[in-house]
């Protein structure tokens, strides 16, 4: 990439946007939030931020064209939270279809004994497979807040435990997520969203 | 491996910090972007921002420094204090707010829990509890405890209003034990191992904090997710960093890398 990034935050009606952008904004970057096609497409980075639930988001998304136009964009394409439960070709929240740009699905984290649904609060990040979006995050501490997840995702980089190991960050070609919420998670949710920005 | 979290509580009056006794007698402690910030540095893992006077007097929170505070916090915090509808739960969440949490409302209508959980997510929903041991030997819910002149002693049983909750749809319980809020002679342990036995969703402990090991106690002895505390930061007495080296050293797992 040369010259400033150009980042923008797909509206998908969550209530993390202005979150989201404020974390950009700490790292000096403006990261509008849009539904704009001709924007979107001129984004050099893009990101699907959400909070609340997956029908809702999806919803939101197809209210706006944007299902059609993410399958399309080639530049790196980061989702957050429900943002990346978004990626996949299913949640088992509300029964949900969802965007089909990685395989597997999202189902619920099973509660057992001492492991509490929603999985809530900071938890380690470990390496299943080198990439640029996950240097230096190995073994960091990162704040999730989720009920759902993807179990046994192809594309996971880095995994998480609670009670069982989940998908925490995904990525496949240009297309990404992160299930915890770097805009909430310190030094290692700035490291992530700078990876982010030097692919 | 998830870790316990360890929540200093800013209680807010009049846009700046508060803190009394027994929720009593309050005296300003600093403002509020000061204290986040250093609670922050700290190593502080969530902040909740309690709006005191908002629910007896029956208004929303003011959302100025919310989205102040989102601007220049990287961790999560939660927003409390008389938000009684769906719309104003969604303006404290949109100025940057992570969570939301009722207590009074909740009492006054308790399908307020349910409209929440389905508008932003039960992730988004902490139900706070003012709770203390009466006559009867029970545990029974406060309202309106922000101000000692309003506050109510209600019939409803606090391991009772724990159960309904998470049926409604809270995604985050915080206990405020009032009979050790304030007194920093330990949390009320017995009361939280009873409400840890009905409570399936992560459970908060507020309330008597005075020294390191009564963290200690609460998380080994109650189990709890998280601890919550005000006078013992606020007043420097017990750094988090320091606290969470005590806890680590305790075989309790903590966020110790900031």
């Amino acid at each position: 990439m040369t010259g400033a990034p150009r980042v923008v935050l797909l509206d998908s009606g969550g209530a993390n946007l202005g979150s989201v952008r404020a974390a950009f904004a700490r790292l000096g970057v403006d990261a509008p939030v849009t539904s704009d096609w001709n924007t979107i497409q001129a984004a050099t980075h893009v990101v699907l931020p959400g909070v609340g639930a997956a029908a809702s988001a999806m919803a939101r998304l197809r209210e706006n064209g944007l299902d059609k136009l993410v399958a399309r964009l080639t530049q790196p394409l980061i989702g957050i939270c429900i943002g990346m439960q978004l990626l996949f070709e299913s949640s088992e929240e509300g029964d949900t279809e969802c965007l089909g740009l990685l395989p597997g699905k999202v189902t619920r984290l099973p509660s057992s004994p001492g492991i509490r649904i929603p999985h809530m609060g900071w938890n380690r990040l470990e390496t299943m497979a080198d990439h640029p979006l996950s240097a230096g995050l190995d073994q960091q501490w990162v704040y999730f807040v989720h009920s759902y997840a993807a179990r046994d995702a192809a594309s996971t980089i880095t995994r998480c435990n609670h009670g069982e190991p989940f998908a925490a960050m995904v990525a496949r070609g240009s297309v990404m997520g992160a299930q915890f919420h770097p805009e909430r998670s310190a030094a290692a949710g700035a490291r992530l969203l700078k990876n982010f920005l030097a692919l | 491996m998830l870790s316990r979290r360890i929540i200093p509580c800013l209680d807010v009056r009049d846009g700046q910090v508060v803190k009394g006794v027994r929720f009593r007698d309050h005296v300003v402690v600093g403002s509020i972007e000061d204290l986040a910030l250093r609670y922050r540095d700290e190593g502080a893992d969530e902040l909740v921002f309690y709006d005191i006077t908002a629910s007896p007097e029956g208004r929303s929170v003011d959302r100025a420094w919310i989205e102040r505070i989102a601007t220049i916090i990287d961790i999560p915090f939660c927003v409390a204090g008389g938000i009684r509808s769906v719309a104003e739960a969604r303006a404290v969440l949109a100025a940057g707010a992570d969570k939301i949490s009722v207590n009074s409302p909740a009492l006054e209508r308790p399908a307020l829990v349910s409209e929440l959980a389905e508008a932003f997510g039960v992730q988004c929903v902490v139900v706070g509890i003012d709770s203390l041991r009466d006559e009867d030997g029970q545990w029974h819910v406060r309202q309106y405890s922000g101000d000692p002149d309003r506050t109510l002693a209600l019939a409803r049983k606090t391991l009772d209003w724990i159960i309904e909750v998470q049926a409604l749809g809270a995604g985050e319980i915080v206990l405020n034990c009032m009979g050790s809020d304030g007194a920093r002679n330990g949390f009320d342990i017995v009361q939280l191992q009873a409400a840890r036995a009905v409570c399936q969703v992560p459970l908060v402990a507020s309330g008597g904090a005075g020294t390191a090991s009564h963290f200690a106690d609460a998380f080994l002895q109650a189990d709890v997710d998280a601890t919550l505390a005000a006078s013992i930061f606020h007043s420097g007495e017990l750094a988090i960093h320091d606290l969470k080296r005590s806890l680590r050293s305790q075989g309790i797992e903590v966020r110790d890398d900031f």
